[in-house]
């Protein structure tokens, strides 16, 4: 392979996908996953992590099926990185210290209310006086609880990441809500492309769904209140979709230099071509109305692969379910592809993982990449009702075969975030 | 790289701590041979002192009061600072260059509603039922939009709804490594041509008893008003928390030339690093780190803005480090003066060495009695911070006028 192969259209190293690692509610690891979600399977189910009778919101995407030392949304969420990282490098075949940077997306991180319960009980007669947190600063005083304090703490999650994994440098928590995942990747491209490193560890994780989570999103009227069946909640682009199905997951990518991982005999998986973000000063949560910020982060990623609107074959949407996002996210797709619209399938993973918030972008990049590698569309579930103001392709119900060699997968957030990838078939 | 490497100049800065709001209030301060007077409260937070936020008028940079509403104030100081900070680059307002331009801010999370917290711990001692008392007074008493003063990425977000900046909105998180990773991210990116110009920094408010509560957790805060910040046996005397709100306009010297803006100074390299502080570990990666940044020896002009954040063995050993590696060099010690402000605390230093870099005043002591005096002006500046349990960065910046 010549120099240039390893070049993209403007120079920049290129950079390749080498390992891959998924947990979501639908199991662990990419061949479960893939599997289920190509046979339209659901993972959404009821809440059983604590008591939801009363709450208008019952049902969730939570994983449950990873040991953790302690109940809490730090543990939670580096057991899921540490699952998938371990199996990202297996399959990139990295053993021993990583040597790379580590760009890891995570929840923020706030105490457990299990925990403010037992600060609680701590605190004696004498020392029940002020506001709840004056009194737990009296206990602190006599003792102090360094599990607490590092079980509250941002960093702590990247930190235990690096130890295991030795990644070089200080790593970067980040959060841009939900396309947080999308970011976790960028920063990993943009690093590579920089030409200070030959490989990035890229990680998103998600295990922060909690009482309050749930209902802080629901007072939001954010999330679907269809609770019965479970499975059937999750509806995007139908015209009785009721908000986004709060869920839980985490995705690692080994993103390395094309050049350096033809060198070492890894397999490409694919290659990240394009990145684009686009921040909405319009409303907190709402979109900008004629969904501008949205077109343009899709139009700055294609742009950055070097690729026109016509050689996309195929998006992985956001897909909430939330009326608002998926009439915007219609919006914004129609606007860019035009005339091709409904030649293109748009299918959302989240009517059947739920939305796994934090994780979302670097799960949905990980199906993209599969759905170019084995050359099967991932199907939008319970799409029963079609919305007839969104008439897309959303390969409806039953997962398609089609070649595709150039993925767009898109994420939008609270707080104006926007961030697409672009993810094409090894140029090999 | 595929980029001739760009130098990366700063070119605003917006600066509001408990010494007062914006640059000039500060340099007015800071360049006047004498270390100015400390603004503490030991009162209302007791035992615990903290460097409060001063008088502020948020109508200033957050004009519509529906903005200041939907924040706390730990959002409402972070957007207003970022204000300053385009005003001073004389990019606010300019919705071309706004629109253009990249943010990188680091952040912690937002203000809890401590009477609703109150309201159930209580409850919480008279039922068996916790979890179903929680679900009752969580659905009944929290405000919906309290979620969104709390989100860590929504200081960025109000950032792009109040000044219009939308280029990229990226929020790290992390604690003081956090606003260390901000910059390096900020400066990589601009070096290597991938941004020409970005808006970065943090926000942090002391007067929180919530986050009283996380760093008495390893029982850090200092409880003794009127000790100094070093004692005498070269340990510090614990953590004060201080509100601090820093941004920094990082711009490509190219960029920041074609438009005529003025130059503070320029960021010639930013690290950070973490790992294990076991035996000399500590030590041995902050000599990496000088290193790797350029920053070594020294002589009168160059000034050492210590991040030590009073964490009383930690900070010796930040302190020692200093004095072996940069004899010669004044330090300042930040927190002394401002307080620690972890996410917030390097893009302060930051900004403080700026201020120093482009005044022709030597920069005063920041803890009377303990940081050297010195009679030259700046032109080098070392940045340190080392995080209160984990992450360390180095930051080395030149006079340019």
């Amino acid at each position: 392979m010549s120099k240039a192969a390893y070049k993209d259209h403007l120079g920049r190293p290129l950079v390749a996908v080498t390992g891959m690692g998924v947990v979501s509610s639908l199991g662990q690891g990419v061949t479960d996953n893939w599997s289920a979600l190509t046979s339209g399977q659901s993972g959404i189910h009821p809440i059983t992590r604590f008591p939801s009778e009363g709450l208008s919101t019952r049902i969730c995407g939570t994983v449950d099926f990873i040991d953790i030392p302690v109940p809490n949304a730090v543990e939670r969420s580096f057991a899921f990185a540490r699952e998938t990282t371990i199996e990202a490098l297996a399959q990139a075949g990295i053993t021993g210290e990583f040597g790379g940077p580590l760009f890891l997306a995570a929840p923020p991180i706030e105490p457990e209310w299990s925990a403010r319960f037992e600060l609680g009980d701590r605190v004696k007669p004498d020392q029940m006086t002020g506001n709840a947190y004056e009194q737990f600063l009296a206990v602190l005083r006599d003792k102090a609880d360094p599990a607490f304090h590092e079980a509250v703490l941002f960093g702590s999650i990247s930190e235990r990441l690096a130890d295991l994994f030795g990644t070089r440098g200080l790593p970067v928590t980040l959060s841009t809500a939900c396309a947080s995942g999308a970011t976790a990747i960028q920063l990993g491209v943009e690093a590579i492309r920089q030409g200070r490193t030959d490989r990035a560890l890229s990680v998103a994780t998600d295990g922060s769904v909690s009482a309050e989570a749930l209902i802080r999103f629901s007072l939001l009227s954010a999330l679907s209140t269809n609770n019965d069946p479970p499975e059937k909640a999750s509806r995007p682009f139908t015209k009785d979709r009721d908000g986004f199905v709060i869920a839980e997951g985490s995705a690692t990518l080994v993103l390395e230099s094309l050049e350096a991982a033809v060198s070492r005999g890894a397999r490409v998986l694919g290659v990240i071509s394009g990145c684009g973000e686009k921040a909405d000063d319009f409303h907190r949560t709402r979109s900008s109305p004629g969904g501008a910020p949205a077109i343009a982060t899709i139009s700055a990623a294609l742009a950055d692969a070097g690729l026109s609107a016509e050689e996309i074959g195929y998006v992985n949407a956001h897909g909430t379910s939330t009326p608002e996002n998926d009439k915007m996210e219609y919006l914004a797709l129609s606007t860019v592809f035009g005339d091709r619209m409904a030649d293109i399938p748009v299918s959302s993973n989240k009517s059947m993982i739920g939305h796994t918030l934090t994780a979302a972008g670097a799960i949905e990049a990980v199906f993209s990449l599969l759905t170019i590698s084995n050359g099967t569309l991932p199907p939008t579930i319970n799409y029963d009702n079609p919305d007839p103001a969104i008439p897309l392709d959303v390969v409806p119900n039953v997962k398609r075969d089609a070649a595709v060699t150039h993925v767009l997968s898109n994420s939008f957030g609270f707080g104006g975030q926007n961030a697409c990838l672009v993810m094409s078939a090894d140029p090999a | 790289m595929t980029h001739t490497p760009h130098q990366v100049v700063v070119t605003g800065i917006g600066l509001v701590t408990s010494l007062g709001v914006g640059r000039e209030a500060h340099r007015e301060q800071l360049m006047a041979s004498t270390a100015p007077a400390r603004v503490t409260d030991s009162q209302s937070f007791a035992p615990y002192t903290v460097h409060p936020l001063p008088e502020i008028d948020w109508s200033a940079q957050i004009p519509r009061r529906g903005d200041q509403r939907q924040m706390e104030n730990w959002q409402r100081l972070g957007v207003y600072t970022a204000g300053l900070a385009l005003d001073d680059a004389g990019l606010k307002g300019d919705l071309e260059a706004c629109a253009s331009m990249d943010m990188i801010v680091a952040a912690g999370g937002g203000e809890r509603d401590i009477d609703v917290d109150t309201l159930i711990v209580e409850e919480s001692r008279k039922r068996n039922d916790r979890e179903q008392l929680l679900n009752e007074k969580l659905t009944t008493e929290l405000r919906p939009t309290l979620f969104l003063a709390q989100l860590s990425n929504l200081l960025a977000g109000n950032i792009s709804i109040v000044h219009k900046v939308t280029g990229s909105s990226r929020t790290l998180m992390g604690e003081e490594g956090a606003g260390i990773s901000a910059v390096e991210t900020g400066f990589a990116r601009i070096a290597a041509g991938q941004s020409t110009h970005c808006l970065v920094g943090g926000a942090f408010v002391s007067e929180r008893v919530d986050m009283l509560m996380v760093m008495e957790a390893i029982q850090g805060l200092g409880k003794d008003p009127k000790v100094p910040f070093w004692s005498g046996d070269g340990s510090a005397n614990g953590m004060n928390l201080g509100t601090a709100g820093a941004f920094l306009v990082l711009e490509s010297l190219e960029h920041a030339k074609a438009r005529g803006a003025h130059i503070y100074a320029r960021l010639d390299a930013v690290l950070g690093d973490r790992g294990s502080r076991d035996t000399d570990r500590l030590e041995q990666r902050l000599a990496r780190l000088a290193d790797n940044t350029g920053a070594s020896g020294g002589g009168e002009d160059t000034v050492v803005f210590s991040g030590a954040s009073g964490y009383p063995a930690l900070s010796a050993r930040e302190r020692n480090f200093l004095q072996s590696r940069f004899p010669a060099a004044p330090m300042r010690s930040v927190g002394a003066l401002f307080g620690h402000s972890l996410e917030a605390h390097f893009p302060t230093a930051v900004a403080l060495a700026c201020l120093a870099l482009d005044d022709d005043a030597p920069v005063s002591p920041f803890a009377a009695g303990e940081d050297a005096t010195t009679s030259a002006t700046a032109n080098t500046a070392i940045v340190t911070t080392v995080g209160h349990v984990r992450g360390e960065g180095i930051a080395r910046l030149t006079r340019m006028s």
